[in-house]
């Protein structure tokens, strides 16, 4: 009896996992096959498709795909746009939300609570949704720059970076976090006399590890893979981001394959391999934008 | 004593004040601009005065006609038909095209029509690419936020399992949605190439060759489906995660309980986890809907809107008029019509979700 019942188990047990497995290589198998095909010349590319062997680095293998797809385009020039807008967005947001929830939370000033309100509600407006009249406004925007003053903030890099610095999200993100901080060692501090940039910077930022960490992957994520913003507003190839970049590829009579997929695996492993290696992060941050309903 | 502590005009405005100028030039500004440009003949760059034009563009998109094309009668009054025995109908055009007697068909295309006895019902629309958008964009959030909602509550459920390695399958599951939904758009677009592609290669393989293979971006038919199922495969393990968060604040004393009283699993499902997840439910379809009105990047990778308009949609349509076309007033009127759409959907969702007491 109790041989059958273990052996019950473990063939329960084994279909348990039979069905995550198999879950998991139809969430694998096409990042797996971009992978494998970015190190094949694109005719083997084209007739491995049909057996297993698409999966696999088996054939001519080589790094070929990737000198040429540097030779095609400016490869390195996108990826570092990209990196220096992803950064100094992620950055600036998390100081400016961090401030302004900061003000929301701990302290008290005229005209709060409506300001938050009408925050919350920006939260139901789609990017999408306002693109077009922001298109206009960054054709006639005024700047003060190196060249002195310029109409227009097309083709430059604040276009990409300073309309997405701030967001309901990031600061209702912080707004939700901060709320659950002691308030006595703030008043604490202020009793001992120190400035509210004195609390913010040394009480409340040290203890907010977390939430920085929240806020700044979910900033990362989405201005990493932008792509319909700078579609519009990017023309010069000096300052476009990896996701336009692609039309360099894509734009062809006869798309070479195996320098889109060594392409693609250039823009995606590092953000794969960072994700894999802060993953508890990265779900935790995803999962917290479930505090909002 | 703590209000004097905290009371700070100065300290609140100076602190609060770089988010929210941010907020009010970038998001609030652009919001009501889309509605005042909507109202306007604005373009992105025109020599000409811009001018208000009322609802002249919202008549332009949305304008609808019905009518009923009668067969044409020989002398006799009998109808005419054609050597294949079809019914013989007077061209559309001639009542669509500076016809006194029809102002309202004026400029109007057929969107769709359907026979009646003899006649021939017509629905026009002053748009009809524009109202095939509409109608994709409905049927893509209608089919892919139940399903992605139901199967992401799969997943989680699947992934709450207590077993070894369970955080590996979590964080492969959820591997996508880190991928740009660009990158995965490419990808996919290869792998539902006809003939020979991937995809008609593992289901024939699957099928043992019962399978005939198919053109999945190129067919009318398939193409939003194949997009669909690409964009569920994308964003699902997204909603897993806000699942599985809400799964895990039911508190496991209310399982034990349930077991106690003898409750089997589904009855456990049904009486202690999903009235548990109910917060989880109403905030899982607010976002896809969000999300999914907001579809973008596949059609513009994949299929630019075709075959024959099977996958256009309210956001492409959008930047193919405000930046394509470079007009900013079109544009503006779709994405107005976008947010108004989404609030009332957002709105309806949660009025049907309410706790009834």
């Amino acid at each position: 009896m109790a041989v059958v019942s273990a052996d019950n188990r473990g063939l329960r047990l084994g279909a348990r996992y039979a069905v995550l497995v198999l879950v998991a290589v139809i969430f694998v198998f096409p990042l797996l096959f971009m992978a494998m095909s970015s190190l094949k010349p694109d005719q083997q590319l084209l007739s491995d498709t049909d057996s297993l062997r698409a999966f696999l680095p088996v054939g001519d293998i080589s790094l070929n795909n990737y000198f040429a797809a540097f030779e095609r385009a400016p490869i390195g020039v996108f990826v570092f746009n990209s990196v220096l807008v992803t950064g100094i967005t992620v950055i600036l947001a998390l100081f400016v939300c961090s401030l302004a929830a900061f003000a929301f939370v701990f302290l008290d000033w005229s005209g709060r609570g409506f300001i938050f309100s009408v925050l919350l509600a920006t939260l139901i407006i789609p990017y999408e949704s306002i693109f077009i009249p922001l298109l206009l406004m960054a054709s006639q925007l005024p700047w003060i720059g190196t060249g002195g003053f310029e109409i227009g903030w097309l083709n430059t890099y604040r276009v990409q970076i300073i309309p997405f610095v701030a967001d309901g999200l990031s600061i209702f993100l912080f707004v939700q976090y901060f709320k659950d901080l002691p308030r006595e060692l703030i008043e604490a501090s202020r009793v001992e006399g120190a400035s509210w940039w004195f609390v913010y910077r040394k009480v409340v930022l040290p203890l907010s590890g977390p939430v920085i960490a929240t806020a700044a992957i979910l900033k990362f994520l989405f201005m990493y893979n932008q792509y319909l913003w700078p579609l519009m507003v990017v023309q010069a190839e000096e300052i476009r981001p990896v996701m336009v970049g692609l039309g360099y590829f894509t734009d062809q009579l006869n798309v070479p394959w195996g320098e889109v997929m060594a392409y693609l695996t250039i823009i995606t492993v590092p953000v794969l391999a960072f994700y894999l290696s802060l993953q508890r992060a990265f779900i935790a941050s995803v999962a917290s934008t479930g505090v909002k309903g | 004593m703590a209000s004097k502590l905290t009371r700070s005009n100065r300290a609140g405005w100076l602190m609060a004040l770089p988010g929210t100028t941010l907020i009010a030039a970038f998001i609030i500004l652009p919001f009501f601009l889309a509605f005042a440009f909507s109202l306007t003949n604005q373009r992105l760059a025109s020599p000409n005065p811009t001018e208000y034009v009322g609802l002249e563009n919202y008549r332009e998109l949305l304008g609808l006609a019905f009518f009923t094309l009668e067969p044409e009668r020989d002398d006799a009054g009998v109808v005419v038909r054609d050597k294949d025995g079809d019914i013989k109908y007077p061209r559309l055009r001639k009542f669509t095209r500076n016809n006194p007697d029809f102002p309202a068909l004026q400029g109007k295309r057929e969107w769709f029509s359907w026979q009646s006895g003899d006649n021939r019902q017509v629905v026009l629309a002053s748009d009809v690419v524009f109202m095939k958008a509409l109608v994709n964009t409905f049927t893509f959030v209608f089919v892919v936020a139940p399903v992605q909602a139901g199967l992401a509550l799969a997943l989680a459920l699947l992934i709450n399992q207590k077993l070894k390695g369970i955080s590996l399958f979590r964080a492969i599951y959820f591997m996508p949605v880190v991928v740009s939904i660009v990158v995965v758009s490419l990808l996919w677009q290869f792998i539902y190439s006809p003939g020979d592609g991937l995809l008609n290669n593992i289901l024939s393989g699957i099928t043992f060759g019962l399978f005939e293979p198919r053109d999945w971006l190129g067919n009318p038919s398939t193409a939003l489906g194949s997009i669909m199922a690409m964009s569920i495969w994308q964003g699902v393990g997204f909603h897993m995660v806000i699942w599985l968060s809400g799964l895990q604040t039911i508190s496991p004393t209310l399982y034990e309980a349930a077991e106690i009283e003898g409750a089997s699993k589904r009855q456990a499902f049904r009486y202690v986890t999903w009235p548990g997840l109910r917060n989880t439910a109403v905030l899982i379809l607010i976002v896809i809907t969000m999300q999914a009105f907001a579809l973008f990047a596949q059609i513009d990778v994949m299929t630019q809107g075709g075959p024959l308009d099977s996958t256009q949609v309210l956001v492409f349509q959008a930047v193919e008029r405000g930046y394509g076309k470079q007009d900013i007033s079109g544009g503006s009127t779709i994405s107005v019509l976008l947010f108004l759409i989404v609030l009332g959907i957002s709105l309806l969702q949660r009025w049907l979700t309410r706790e009834r007491t």
